[in-house]
């Protein structure tokens, strides 16, 4: 099929996926007048069911939480899977002359940013349930750290950063914990992924119990997913081409 | 014309579906049709917060407003939350196939990848 036949029948196929989209829109609620009790319900005995002031990550980590472990091993599927499809590649060690990275005032303001992104992602992730953040924004914002080790430092001293192994260890536990900690209140005789920790006060860091430390595990998967990608993906790059392209 | 607005945002929502979809559909190389997928994921996103939108509705965080108060659905909002990111490490595993698909054919045009190879 030529591309020009390709085109007339994706547009007769958009026209037939408009009508019915259009069909299926007409009679929904009008827009911001949302009915649905769910969310409301939620609203409203949230924060007293499980002392957890930011409903959304209520939702994420307890009331629905295990949609949220699919979710996190949808990401963990996914970062195994580049991770196995960009291994072997047997490179040539680098032979170019090291590379010293940039200037003293990159390195040190670089070192600033580093560690105000890292307490900035930990402090998304300790915080989600008590206002927006949460494991997936904070673990993100931990990994995008190491991005300035590589801009400032060289390839080498990104690699220790993300060295493999215990970054890989990481990951699985992140993984492994919310398994866990869901897991622990069938001991107990209660269903899967039941809030079965301390609640505590309102508004406190150490609040709304398993869902602060199903956070901090998710951002540990994250934080770690993301490094191994970013990993990945430089070494792929920089070995293909031989040397590091950093003008 | 009222009731036509009031469906407006959902049709936006079909107008980004069918973009990245039209993309896709004449996509000439792989990196191209990845960023297309991941525009056709962008209207669920705008589908979601629409469908859970509450006019003067507050952020669904109880901080300094009661519980039970008029806030837009929390629900929706969790669903999108957990697929950004999501969204970012399977564009990743894609962008690693086009690369693997290079590395084996040479090309990174659909139409040149029809080979199979075992």
């Amino acid at each position: 099929m030529n591309s020009k036949w390709r085109t007339i029948v994706f547009f007769i196929a958009a026209a037939g996926f408009s009508c019915l989209y259009f069909l299926g829109v007409k009679n929904l609620p009008p827009w911001g007048h949302y009915r649905g009790p769910y969310g409301d319900l939620i609203s409203a005995v949230g924060v007293y069911e499980r002392h957890a002031t930011d409903a959304v990550n209520a939702i994420d980590y307890d009331y629905r939480g295990f949609d949220t472990l699919g979710e996190e091993f949808i990401l963990f599927t996914s970062v195994l899977g580049v991770m196995l499809l960009l291994r072997e590649m047997k490179r040539p060690p680098k032979t170019s002359p090291p590379d010293k990275g940039l200037s003293d005032a990159v390195k040190a303001s670089a070192g600033a940013g580093f560690a105000a992104l890292v307490i900035f992602g930990i402090y998304m992730t300790t915080h989600g349930q008590l206002t927006p953040g949460g494991g997936f924004q904070g673990g993100v914002i931990v990994a995008s750290a190491s991005m300035l080790v590589y801009i400032a430092e060289n390839f080498p001293v990104y690699k220790q950063i993300t060295s493999h192994p215990l970054v890989e260890i990481l990951e699985s536990l992140g993984a492994g914990f919310y398994v866990i900690i869901g897991l622990i209140p069938l001991v107990l005789a209660e269903p899967f992924l039941t809030n079965w920790m301390p609640l505590g006060k309102t508004g406190n860091v150490f609040s709304s119990g398993t869902i602060a430390a199903i956070s901090a595990s998710v951002g540990l998967e994250v934080a770690a997913g993301f490094l191994l990608l970013g990993y990945t993906y430089l070494e792929e790059i920089i070995s293909d081409t031989g040397e590091e392209s950093r003008e | 014309m009222n009731s036509f607005l009031e469906i407006y945002p959902y049709l936006i929502a079909g107008w980004i579906f069918l973009c990245g979809l039209y993309g896709i559909a004449t996509s000439k190389h792989l990196v191209h049709t990845v960023v297309c997928l991941a525009v056709m994921q962008t209207s669920t996103y705008v589908l979601l917060l629409n469908v859970g939108y509450r006019i003067h509705g507050a952020a669904p965080v109880f901080v300094g407003i009661k519980p039970g108060a008029v806030t837009v659905d929390p629900v929706v909002q969790a669903l999108m939350l957990t697929d950004v990111v999501v969204e970012a490490t399977v564009v990743a595993l894609m962008l690693a196939m086009a690369v693997k698909a290079h590395d084996r054919a040479g090309t990174l045009s659909p139409d040149d990848l029809r080979m199979m190879r075992g």
